[in-house]
């Protein structure tokens, strides 16, 4: 199940990546290459085995449901590459 | 004495408690140092006001007897740490004049006990790369050279920064991360002692996520003693990590006894790999005969499913990454490139703000989670990882620590394996293993190849069995006696 030039466009899209159409070819051929080296896991029998979750045996801890910080609106936005009366802008997303 | 920039930390705070020179002297040398070392690139922000203001608070703090465990020593920081104020890249061009407004976890414990900031350290972006020659910021030379050449080499990533900053003597220790090897592998490229705690020993609160299952800070040293002294600021629960373990920090340092005498040691005979150098295979043996000398008893082990860990991990590490990436959306930090619509921005600034193995990786995740291929994908590699633990669990039954090689081989030139992304996955092959399966694992520089470039050997132990596995290495340490100096160093 080779991965070609539309494969490309399509992972692309999902992935929110620009990938020029000149460039989709040369990087069909790199994940092709990764693809089919993982491929060996196929080898193995894994019948049976239940996919790891974590490393670590231990309950996930639980904390209070509790607002724990807050007034913090000009830190939040400090990085923004755009903001405006302590929003973050965007492009128009609505007709 | 030895200039102050190139004192090991155990030495240097011997130093400080003796009056002998104040943090200030010290930071001042490593100042200086840090800006000898310019050629190599380890550096992507050089903080040394902050140090020499940390330096001076240190000094005041111990005149009023109040001694952390780090207490007036200044460090490097891997880009990977957010630091509070501080300019925090991951090495990629997309957290463009990102100023973390809060301090990683780690780095804060670090400052607790005293030390103090030189600067934040080049690294492969968003740590994915084994050459330190993916940052946006350039490559990071190596400090040493093979003999009678000047042919820039690579530091090993992805904390090649952290290890050339130390290696040159610019900074007795810095922080490292390591998801596959980022800390161990480039320990052995530059003669460093690299360690990568068990999982969850460190937390990875303000961290600058790679893979989140993997991911773990250790710190990057000259001296086993340093890494266990660094160790154990670095370590402890946080509460802001919910993968961090509430476990007591052992005073890492007490446990380096030297006595290994009965220690069962396993040699897993899956890390013989075809075509490794010889070079390679005789230092594993000398290291086999080191720790037997020492009273050690080694113990023939298999771990079958070696051979799979590599493909499993560039499966579980990229489905990670291409989640956690998700954020980097030009809206609220770094680097936006304007777009028509709000997806337009979203790909025009992900296809700008990333570079190529952190697009070929985000790619890979993306398709191995996508409709259709989870399960034979994604699935299957975390069906291989239960296997590569089951095999640890195993071993360890019966031995209290694994002895392997930490690379498959020594630095190679800046440019040298760039065509093929799986030959550059090869050089963590003998990592990996640790990291998917949680244990912590160690790198000790142990011998020079025949044109002259140190190699590493790793000790692998059980997992939060920090002291036995540092003890170990240690042994290995005083046996190897390895004192060879990099063709660079700062200063001289």
């Amino acid at each position: 199940m080779a991965v070609d030039k539309s494969t490309v466009a399509h992972i692309a899209k999902l992935a929110c990546i620009r990938i020029p159409e000149a460039q989709q070819e040369a990087l069909a051929g790199e994940l092709n290459s990764i693809l089919g080296w993982v491929e060996q896991l196929g080898e193995l029998d894994t019948q049976g085995i239940a996919p790891m979750t974590s490393v670590v045996e231990m309950r996930l801890p639980k904390r209070v449901d509790a607002v724990t910080d807050g007034d913090c609106r000009d830190k939040v936005i400090a990085n923004a590459p755009e903001s405006a009366h302590g929003f973050f802008s965007v492009p128009k997303v609505v007709e | 004495m030895a200039r102050l920039n190139e004192l090991t930390i155990a030495v240097a705070r011997d130093g400080l408690a003796k009056g002998d020179f104040s943090a200030k002297e010290l930071t001042e040398a490593s100042v200086a140092a840090m800006e000898s070392v310019r050629p190599l690139n380890a550096f992507i922000t050089e903080t040394p006001e902050r140090a020499l203001d940390m330096a001076q608070a240190s000094d005041a703090r111990r005149a009023k007897g109040d001694v952390g465990v780090l207490e007036g020593i200044p460090l490097a920081i891997k880009d990977l740490f957010c630091t509070e104020g501080v300019l925090t890249t991951a090495g990629s061009h997309i957290l463009d004049g990102f100023i973390p407004p809060y301090e990683s976890s780690v780095t804060a414990n670090l400052w607790r006990a005293g030390a103090a900031m030189l600067g934040k350290t080049n690294m492969d972006e968003f740590a994915m790369g084994s050459s330190n020659t993916t940052s946006y910021y350039g490559n990071v030379e190596n400090p040493w050279r093979r003999q009678g050449e000047n042919r820039p080499l690579v530091p090993g990533g992805s904390s090649g920064g952290s290890a050339a900053a130390v290696a040159a003597r610019c900074a007795p220790g810095a922080t490292g991360t390591d998801t596959g090897g980022s800390i161990r592998q480039p320990a052995s490229f530059t003669g460093l002692v690299g360690l990568k705690p068990t999982y969850g020993r460190c937390s990875r609160w303000g961290i600058v996520a790679f893979a989140s299952s993997l991911d773990q800070a250790g710190p990057l040293t000259r001296t086993v003693r340093d890494s266990a002294i660094m160790l154990r600021a670095m370590a402890g629960h946080d509460p802001k990590d919910s993968t961090s373990v509430d476990t007591p920090v052992p005073d890492y340092e007490a446990a380096l006894s030297g006595d290994v005498r009965g220690l069962r040691i396993g040699i897993p005979k899956e890390y013989r790999m075809e075509g490794m150098p010889g070079e390679i295979e005789t230092l594993w043996r000398d290291g086999i005969k080191w720790l037997e000398a020492a009273g050690a008893i080694t113990v023939d082990i298999s771990l079958p499913h070696t051979k799979y860990a590599l493909p499993a991990y560039y499966i579980v590490a990229p489905a990670e990454a291409s989640s956690n990436l998700a954020r980097y959306d030009g809206v609220r930090y770094g680097l936006r490139v304007p777009g028509a619509t709000l997806d337009e921005m979203y790909e025009a600034t992900r296809g700008e703000g990333f570079g190529a193995e952190v697009k070929r990786r985000v790619m890979i995740g993306t398709y191995v989670l996508s409709a259709g291929y989870y399960d034979a994908y994604y699935n299957k590699a975390r069906r291989v990882r239960a296997l590569i633990l089951r095999d640890f669990t195993e071993a360890f039954e019966n031995v209290d620590a694994i002895l392997t090689p930490t690379a498959p081989s020594a630095a190679f030139a800046i440019g040298e394996r760039m065509d093929d992304p799986i030959a550059m996955y090869l050089n963590d092959i003998f990592t990996v293993p640790a990291n998917l399966s949680g244990l912590p694992g160690i790198s000790v520089p142990a011998a020079l190849t025949g044109d002259g470039l140190p190699l590493g050997l790793q000790v692998i132990g059980r997992a939060f069995d920090e002291e036995t596995m540092l003890r170990v290495a240690g042994v290995l340490e005083d046996a190897a006696g390895f004192d060879a100096e990099p063709a660079f160093v700062a200063g001289r």
